[in-house]
Formats: C-alpha cells, sequence, structure tokens
C-alpha cells in the first residue's frame, strides 16, 4: 500500500520543483514582454498605419510607412522614384558598422590575448581598466571625444606643432570620425567575450605547435584562432549590432549630414512627423540584424564544420 | 656505458639557466653539461624542481640557456625557436588539438614542414599503424582515452622524424597497468624508430626498466650518469643511493686504499673491500652503501654486523628484516622467499649480517 504514495509523492516533489524553476523565469519574462516583445508589436502595428499631421498616427491602414521605406514620391514630377537617400544611409550604417567590427577586432584581440597572458593575479586589474569607460555617460564620452578630434582638438593641435601637417585635418563630421567614435565605446564588447574565451584557452598549445614547426603566423591562424573563435564571433555581434543602430554617435560626431539608421528613424518620429515610416525602418533595421546574424552564425560554422 | 662510439646527438655544454633577478633569482640549471648518443634512450632523473623539465625544455627550444650551448648534432641551437629544430616534445598532458581529429594531429607538424599532401597522409598512415590507432583515426581527441591521447601524441612527435624526440613525464598521468604497458611500447618504438629518446620522469624503476642511460638530477646538477646497472650498484653520491631503490648506509674508516678498491674499518671493527667512486678525494671518514638485497642473515657472532631483528615484513616475493644493529642504526635486508618456506628467525632475536662479495660501494660525498 505503500509503494502507490510513494510514488505520488515523488511525482509531487518533482512537480513542485519544476513549478519553482518556471517561477524563476516570471521575472525576466515580465521584463522582456512588457519592455521588448510590447513595443515590437506596437512597431509593427503602427508601421501600416497613416501618419498624423503632427506626428502621431491615424487608425487607418496604409503601406505608405513601408513603400517609403524604399521609394521617396518626387512631388515634382507626381511619380515614386527610389529613396536614394534611405538607400545610402543604410549602407553607410552597414559599412560602419563592419568597419567598426573588423577595428574593434583588431584593437581588441591583441589586447583580449595580453590579459590572457597575464598572471591570475594582474589580470582582474588589467579587465577593470577595460571597464573604466563605462564608468561615464555615453554622451560625455563622445563629446570628449569630439574635443580630441575637431579641428583645433588635441590631435591636428600636435600634429601641427610637430610639424608634421600646416593644416588641420578634418575628422569631425566625417565617417571616420563616426567609426573612430564607435570603436570607442563598443572595444570593451570585443575584448571582454575574447577574453573569456582566450582565459579557457590551453597555452600549453601553442608550445605544442612551435614544437611542431609552427611558425607564429601558423600558430595564431590554425591553433589559437580556432580554439578562440566562440570568442570572436560573440564578440562581433555584440559591436556590429548596436553599431548598425548607433544613435548618439553619429549623432555628435558625424554632425547634421552623416546619419545612420538610428538617426533617420530618430528623425521620422521627430522633425519628420512620419511615424509609420519610422516604425517600418525599425523593423527594416530588425530584419537587417537578423539576416546579417543568420549569415554571420552560418559561416563561423562553416568555418569549423564538425567543431567540437 | 657498453664502450662502442656513438655520435652524440645533443650536447649540453656549461648550461646554467636561472629565472628571475635580484633576490627572486632561481637557479634552475647550473653548469650542466651531458652528451646524449645517437639512438639512445636516456632518461633525466629526479625529483620534482631539479632542473631536468628546464634541460628539457631548452632542448625543445622553448626556453633558451643564460650561460652555455645546446648543440644538436654538431650544430648550435642555444637560441634557435622551436620551430627550426628537429626536435619534438611529448608533453605531460599531452597538448593534442582539440579542434582536430586524430589523424589531423599526427599530421601538423608534417604539413607545417611544407610535406606533400601524398606524403603526410602515407605518414600519419604509417604512424597510426606504428602505435596501433587506426580504427580512430578520424576520432576527436576528446572522444578518446587517456591512454590512445598517449599514443596519438606519441605518433604526432614522431611523424616528422625528428632527430631528438623529448618525452616530458609521458606516462605519468597513466593508471599502473597501462604505464607498464606503455613502457613496453615507448622501448619497441625506440628501438623500430632509431630515434634518439630524452625522456624526463621521477620515477626511478621507470627510469631504471626503459633507459639506456640515466643522468640523476638534483638541485639544477647532474649528480651521476650511467647505465641503469651503474646507477643503482654503484651510486657515487648519498642523493642517488638514497634516490634509487632502498639503502644501507653506514659510517665507516678507510684503513688502506689499492686502485678502485679499499679496505675501511666499519664501526663494528670488521674491515671488508669497498668499491671506491671515480675521482674519490682521500678522505679518512667515509660513507659505504650496501642495497638490502646484497646481504644475507647469519647467525648471531657470524658475517660482518651483528644486531638483533626488530622487525620481519612479509612482501609475497621478498621478507624485509629490520636489524638493530649493536653499533647503532638500522639495517635492512630483502630476503626472497622460496615456496612453502617458513620464517627461520623470530623478532627480537640476536642475528648477524653477512655481506656478498663485492656489494660496498663507498659514497663520493
Amino acid at each position: 500500500m505503500a509503494e502507490p504514495g510513494e510514488a505520488s509523492a515523488l511525482e509531487e516533489a518533482e512537480a513542485r520543483a519544476v513549478r519553482t524553476r518556471w517561477a524563476l523565469l516570471v521575472p525576466a519574462m515580465l521584463v522582456l514582454t512588457i519592455g521588448a516583445a510590447g513595443p515590437l508589436l506596437v512597431m509593427l502595428v503602427y508601421s501600416f498605419l497613416e501618419a498624423g499631421d503632427y506626428g502621431g498616427v491615424e487608425w487607418v491602414f496604409s503601406t505608405d510607412g513601408w513603400v517609403q521605406v524604399f521609394y521617396a514620391y518626387d512631388i515634382f514630377d507626381e511619380e515614386w522614384v527610389a529613396a536614394d537617400a534611405h538607400l545610402s544611409i543604410f549602407w553607410r550604417s552597414v559599412k560602419l558598422s563592419v568597419v567598426t567590427t573588423l577595428l574593434a577586432l583588431f584593437f581588441g584581440f591583441p589586447t583580449a590575448y595580453f590579459i590572457a597572458t597575464r598572471s591570475e593575479k594582474s589580470r582582474n586589474a588589467w579587465l577593470f581598466l577595460i571597464t573604466i569607460p563605462f564608468w561615464t555617460n555615453l554622451l560625455i564620452r563622445t563629446f570628449a571625444m569630439m574635443e580630441v578630434i575637431r579641428n583645433e582638438g588635441v590631435v591636428n593641435s600636435v600634429l601641427i606643432g610637430i610639424g608634421l601637417i600646416d593644416e588641420p585635418i578634418q575628422i569631425l563630421y566625417t565617417d571616420t570620425a563616426i567609426a573612430l567614435g564607435m570603436v570607442y565605446v563598443y572595444l570593451p564588447l570585443m575584448v571582454l567575450p575574447i577574453y573569456a574565451s582566450m582565459e579557457k584557452f590551453d597555452f600549453r598549445l601553442v608550445e605544442a605547435a612551435y614544437d611542431l614547426y609552427a611558425t607564429r603566423l601558423r600558430v595564431l591562424w590554425r591553433v589559437i584562432l580556432p580554439l578562440v573563435k566562440p570568442g570572436i564571433v560573440a564578440g562581433s555581434i555584440l559591436v556590429f549590432i548596436p553599431s548598425l543602430g548607433a544613435y548618439v554617435t553619429p549623432r555628435v560626431l558625424g554632425g547634421g549630414k552623416n546619419m545612420m539608421l538610428g538617426n533617420l528613424i530618430e528623425l521620422q518620429f521627430g522633425q519628420g512627423r512620419n511615424w509609420p515610416l519610422g516604425a517600418a525602418l525599425s523593423i527594416t533595421l530588425l530584419v537587417l540584424v537578423m539576416v546579417a546574424l543568420l549569415f554571420y552564425v552560418r559561416a563561423a560554422q562553416r568555418g569549423s564544420s564538425g567543431h567540437g | 656505458m657498453d664502450g662502442s662510439v656513438r655520435d652524440i646527438a645533443v650536447e649540453a655544454e656549461n648550461v646554467s639557466k636561472i629565472f628571475g633577478s635580484g633576490s627572486d633569482e632561481v637557479r634552475a640549471l647550473d653548469d650542466v653539461s651531458v652528451g646524449i648518443q645517437d639512438n639512445e634512450f636516456f632518461t633525466l632523473l629526479g625529483p620534482s624542481g631539479c632542473g631536468k623539465t628546464t634541460l628539457l625544455r631548452l632542448i625543445a627550444g622553448f626556453d633558451h640557456p643564460t650561460k652555455g650551448s645546446i648543440r644538436l648534432a654538431g650544430q648550435d641551437i642555444s637560441y634557435l625557436p622551436p620551430y627550426r629544430r628537429s626536435v619534438n616534445t611529448v608533453f605531460q598532458n599531452y597538448a593534442l588539438f582539440p579542434h582536430m581529429t586524430v589523424a589531423q594531429n599526427i599530421g601538423f607538424g608534417l604539413e607545417m614542414q611544407g610535406r606533400s599532401r601524398a606524403e603526410v597522409r602515407e605518414t600519419v598512415g604509417n604512424m597510426l599503424a606504428l602505435v596501433r590507432m587506426e580504427a580512430l583515426a578520424n576520432r576527436r581527441t576528446s572522444q578518446i582515452s587517456g591512454g590512445q591521447q598517449q599514443r596519438v601524441a606519441l605518433a604526432r612527435a614522431l611523424a616528422p622524424r625528428p632527430k631528438v624526440l623529448l618525452l616530458d613525464e609521458p606516462l605519468s598521468a597513466l593508471d599502473y597497468k597501462l604505464r607498464k604497458d606503455m613502457q613496453i611500447e615507448l622501448k619497441r618504438l625506440q628501438h623500430e624508430t632509431g630515434i634518439t629518446f630524452v625522456f624526463v620522469t621521477h620515477d626511478q624503476e621507470e627510469a631504471l626498466t626503459m633507459s639506456d642511460r640515466i643522468a640523476v638530477m638534483s638541485s639544477g646538477k647532474i649528480l651521476q650518469v650511467g647505465s641503469p646497472r651503474d646507477i643503482y650498484d654503484r651510486p657515487s653520491e648519498r642523493f642517488v643511493a638514497d634516490f634509487i631503490g632502498d639503502t644501507n648506509f653506514l659510517e665507516a674508516e678507510v684503513a688502506g686504499k689499492e686502485g678502485a678498491t679499499a679496505r675501511i674499518r666499519l664501526a663494528s671493527g670488521v674491515e671488508v673491500e669497498a668499491d671506491l667512486p671515480s675521482g674519490m678525494a682521500d678522505a679518512r671518514q667515509v660513507t659505504v652503501v650496501i642495497r638490502p638485497e646484497h646481504a644475507a642473515l647469519a647467525p648471531a657472532g657470524q658475517g660482518e654486523l651483528q644486531g638483533r631483528i626488530a622487525n620481519i615484513v612479509y612482501f609475497g616475493t621478498d621478507t624485509h628484516y629490520h636489524v638493530d644493529l649493536d653499533t647503532g642504526g638500522q639495517f635492512t635486508l630483502r630476503l626472497q622467499n622460496p615456496r612453502g618456506g617458513r620464517e627461520l628467525h623470530g623478532e627480537g632475536e640476536p642475528v648477524g649480517i653477512a655481506f656478498e662479495p663485492g656489494a660496498l660501494q663507498v659514497l663520493r660525498d
């Protein structure tokens, strides 16, 4: 008689454990629902509505928002033409994000390698230094960057001072300034995941490869890179995604004319008073990121076929 | 040594290696000179921290000597990077590449040397056969056992046919049975490939069973180099005698010398013959050693030493008798057990100890 009772008690205990486990997820799910899924749904709905005259939306179904992502209405010729401005902003955003990611990798990888090869004690100190930029507000840091690269700024003053150039180099309000600013802001997001991979890397493998006639470059290529690739993939994703949607950096360092997607979207909700277009652009950005990720992860997996 | 003249494969000449500086200075190797012959199974034996691994790393090229030089087949390689010397290493933890298959691991060195695809494939095949791992060629290194990883590490290091193969305590991670098998396997591989093996271990039994010659190291110095029999039977220093096997140390006085032997007077007043180590300075007070199996029990009053049996420990193949000597100190004897034998002596019984002729060796220090 005792056995069925025990079995049900066991089942009950297991069921309770499962319930508790799910209960742990509730707060995060709540935040994600309110903070991410909800707004996304609102955006999707708004993108199919008509723009209100003074911002906002009219609750009338319309695909104008989506059409305007790719086409502009020429009021003189009275016809729809390809929205070159939008496309060039898309192109610039993708280009700058790719450049930012590559530069961040170029600077971040050696940094992570350096930290990972320090003694265990000093590693934490180095990691601490990496996080210092996070102590200050992004806007303030970006304005500080402006001071450094503007025509009368530190860089140009020094270069003129030592006689390397006569005229200041125009860096501020160019794509270079935007890329520079984004690399600075997102570099830690590249360093930390690569470091995390590198910390687990067994550096004795480097000796083994040297021992087997591999030169430095080949050791890097054949042994280190394949094994820290998960960190490189994660770091690149973490830098690429926020770069694509960056808003503050291009706004401040790019001036008004070098817009990126984030600025274009902001424009529609502000001066443009075209919320459906803004919503459609936001969704487009989201799709762009997802497609890029898909390709990237695919490529990364192919590179290490059968890995693990 | 067997007396035949062989070419020197690796030679260290007055090599010192100092790590750190100032008060943190560690002298890992202190003026070490040694010549390792072609096609030799040479073992560096010593406790941890004795410098054996440092010497190995200098030969591999992972570190460079602070003073002195390392030569490989006559060429000075002291400061060549590891990838430019024909020396390969089997690492203590194997250090197999986890992102490659067994075959890719074995082929890595050949590939880096720029061998043709066909040659790599053929050599990898031969190596897989040599270490009997053909069936697992396409496995990941994480999917094979420790013993198999060991064999892959061996094959990987042997594949480029180095002039010298270095082995850094490669058997220490294996369990007892596997270690015994691998000892035989290593001897076979060395024999079949004809490559010079330099083997590092702290395990004296491993060193004695596998080596052609052994260098015993302590505190950054090589104390004695010789065949296993030399090292065991004729230890020249206290450390060597103590580190390898069990030994009885006896204080004695030199009564007279004749060539390589001396007449020595033991504490009991008995005079016996003992072998002198080479390069022995004149001394009156010396220490002599005798192995536990080179003496036998005798009736009380007979033999060279007198004492009383303190305890008897049965070991299956032999029995150990610990005898408290009348002149102070303890003496251990190891006597082979005949089948069906019984204890001939009891604890507390007075006995004599008789040395085998030629069993005594004088220590240098």
